[in-house]
């Protein structure tokens, strides 16, 4: 069983992936999942591939790379078909002795556009073909890159430049495609989902996700303070609502079918969606000028019953002789 | 001592014995008519055990191009191919790795464009990739298309170009046809006897030292990483050259970027590129017979595109025709657009452009017949009346 920090202080004060000097917004945890990536695998090389996103434009501007590692970006959709490539690379030239035989991970990240829209042919091929690799989604609900647009991700009811929130239709109609259902139905060996301001817990993951000899995959959500419309101290509290809400709970599934819920406990008393959704400026129009109570009842009635599926695949996966 | 040996194979055996030849350690691709016989028979190579390789089967061709861009990078020798629709689709990332000048070599099955689909053959699809900086280079035979394929990775890789290179052979005319191919007597498999060493890369993603690749490049630099993309893609010229001629007096064979035939004294000349050269020359053959002073040049490397072996090549040619096998809608061929540039400020020959077999539409003897025919014309006329011509077009 591998050795996973309890607290803060036990992860290394080394960064060992993005360095200071990048250009993310103040208060962006973009910057800090990417760092904590990096803290979660002390003791291993690893090659960073990025697709094109927020992370990425902001931390390498010609001439310049706030990056300890060897990275690499390709294009938007294929972050996961380039790591296939470095993997395949990588293991050949070990094979034939051209470069020195070691342990080196390949992470791959993406944005939740990189990944649950155009990137998710590569992605699914390359979980197909069982490539040793960790993919990361880093979801912020938009493509925030280009300027708030929505995306497979978006949150139902949510303003974005492309679902405004109109007299006719008040933002995005559609719900948050299920990814990490999707991902573990391929039955890969580890994949999780994970909040930035659950850091502990995040690292566990990586780290959990590093072990396995084959892809894994872990969805993580970043609240944007630019796209959500929320100040820039506010992100990991917004982060932590996410979750507490059940609007984004935090678990694990093993080999595509053995759920385990972390977070939040379901004997504590459930936070109602509402607080989460008044905490960012995306769903004001739920709430000004005057109280939509019809679309809240939507959105709560969505979360629950997306709890409750959760509920049931974490019970049935304890009961079941098969797991 | 090891032999040569002569083989019937097909165009695409040909361009996976060549290419498995040369020790690949990566192959990502993806099945694509005509050029699937090519990653068939790579695979079974894999599978059999004769070729110790990472054979990706990816879920597309935009898959495969970044495979291959992702192998090239840490410093793996990689190969893949395609065709139309594949290449379309891989379309961005073949850009991509030129820019990244990342070396990876590439066989396009030339076959024409959609819509309407088509498998047959037709240059449409390396066109698309024209400005793509990747080197291309197009094959008359399958001889050529086997050489082509082993030079290629030397040209590639090679420290002064580190740039993706495109070998072309015609979709069915080549891919599918048997010819005898002659394979290389190769003593030591590692290096080909000295003429592919083992890849040494200028720069690869190293745990040791760290690099980055693939940064934004905002106004400040971009123009400047362009120019000098620019730079090395004109420069690899000279290494292309150097190369042929290593590889012509190791095993005797030479493929120049451009070879004329019969234009010592040739009036009228047409430009080839691609596997209608072979029914150009016995196009020549008839006509000088029956004493008309014809000649071709056959342009074979198309990117860089060497204007001064071409403008040599042509001599004193009063009228010359360039065969486009695609046509640049609104516009012309682009190879006669190249051509056209490539006179410019030169007071040279009459130049005009046919758009022949788009398709798969046969390109035979008398297709050249009514282009020499055309030339002479204009030739007595002194001036090109109808710049651009299709020849073979029903009911026209």
């Amino acid at each position: 069983m591998a050795d996973y920090p309890t607290k803060l202080a036990d992860l290394p004060k080394e960064e060992r992936s993005v360095s200071s000097g990048h250009r993310l917004c103040t208060g962006c945890a973009a910057g800090t999942i990417a760092r904590l990536v990096g803290k979660a695998v002390p003791d291993k090389p690893f090659m960073w591939v990025n697709a094109t996103c927020c992370l990425e434009v902001a931390t390498t501007i010609y001439p310049f790379a706030a990056w300890h590692v060897p990275w690499i970006h390709n294009a938007f959709e294929n972050a996961a078909a380039t790591a296939s490539g470095v993997r395949s690379g990588l293991d050949m030239l070990m094979k034939k002795g051209r470069i020195p035989q070691r342990d080196i991970e390949v992470i791959a990240i993406g944005g939740d556009g990189g990944t649950y829209d155009i990137g998710i042919q590569a992605i699914s091929g390359a979980i197909e073909r069982g490539h040793d690799f960790v993919y990361i989604c880093y979801d912020n609900e938009a493509y925030m890159n280009t300027g708030i647009q929505r995306s497979g991700a978006t949150m139902h009811a949510a303003w974005t430049t492309t679902s405004p929130a109109g007299e006719a239709v008040p933002g995005k109609q559609e719900f948050k495609k299920p990814l990490l259902r999707i991902v573990a139905a391929h039955g890969l060996e580890y994949c999780a989902t994970a909040s930035c301001s659950y850091p502990l817990d995040f690292v566990r993951k990586v780290k959990r996700a590093v072990d396995v000899k084959g892809p894994a995959f872990v969805h993580v959500i970043q609240p944007c303070l630019r796209g959500w419309r929320f100040d820039t101290s506010e992100s990991f509290q917004v982060a932590r609502l996410a979750v507490e809400s059940r609007f984004f709970p935090l678990y694990e599934v093993y080999n595509g079918y053995k759920y385990v819920l972390n977070y939040p406990n379901p004997m504590m008393s459930k936070v109602p969606i509402e607080d989460y959704l008044k905490q960012q400026g995306r769903l004001r129009h739920l709430f000004k000028p005057e109280r939509k109570q019809e679309i809240l009842d939507i959105i709560q009635a969505h979360v629950d019953k997306e709890w409750e599926k959760l509920l049931e695949l974490a019970e049935f996966s304890e009961k079941s002789a098969l797991y | 001592m090891a032999k040569a040996k002569v083989l019937g194979m097909m165009g695409d055996f040909a361009v996976a014995e060549a290419a498995k030849l040369c020790n690949p350690d990566v192959i990502a691709a993806y099945p694509i008519t005509p050029q699937t016989i090519i990653v068939e028979r790579l695979a079974e190579f894999v599978a059999d055990g004769e070729l110790d390789c990472d054979y990706i089967c990816v879920e597309s061709e935009h898959s495969a191009m970044s495979a291959c861009y992702g192998a090239s990078a840490v410093g793996a020798r990689v190969y893949t191919a395609t065709a139309s629709q594949g290449l379309a689709l891989m379309i961005e990332i073949v850009y991509i790795t030129a820019s990244a000048r990342f070396p990876v070599v590439m066989t396009i099955a030339n076959r024409a464009l959609s819509g309407p689909i088509n498998i047959h053959c037709d240059h449409s699809d390396a066109m698309l990739a024209r400005d793509s900086g990747w080197i291309q280079v197009f094959a008359e035979d399958c001889q050529e298309a086997y050489d082509s394929t082993i030079q290629a990775f030397r040209i590639a890789e090679d420290k002064r170009v580190s740039l993706p290179v495109m070998n072309c052979l015609d979709g069915f005319v080549l891919s599918h046809s048997i010819e005898p191919v002659t394979t290389l007597p190769i003593e030591d498999e590692e290096t080909l006897d000295g003429f592919l060493p083992v890849r040494d890369p200028l720069y690869k993603l190293d745990v040791d030292a760290p690099i980055a690749q693939g940064l934004l490049a905002l106004p400040e630099f971009y123009m400047e990483i362009k120019r000098g993309q620019q730079e090395a893609h004109l420069k690899s010229i000279d290494v292309i050259k150097e190369v042929i001629q290593d590889f012509g007096d190791r095993w005797g064979r030479y493929w120049p970027v451009v070879e004329p035939y019969q234009m010592d004294d040739a009036e009228v000349a047409v430009v080839t590129i691609g596997s209608s050269t072979g029914t150009g020359r016995a196009a020549v053959d008839e006509l000088r017979a029956e004493g008309k002073k014809v000649g071709l040049v056959k342009l074979r490397c198309f990117r860089p595109f060497p204007v001064k072996d071409i403008q040599a090549g042509l001599k004193n040619a009063g009228a010359v025709g360039v065969c486009d096998r695609s046509v640049s809608f609104g516009s012309t061929g682009p190879v006669y657009a190249d051509m056209a540039g490539a006179m410019v400020g030169r007071s040279g020959p009459i130049v005009k452009n046919f758009i022949i077999g788009l398709g798969g539409k046969d390109i035979t003897i008398d297709t050249f017949r009514t282009m020499y025919d055309n030339l002479y014309a204009d030739l007595a006329k002194g001036e090109v009346e109808e710049p651009v011509e299709w020849i073979g077009v029903r009911g026209e």
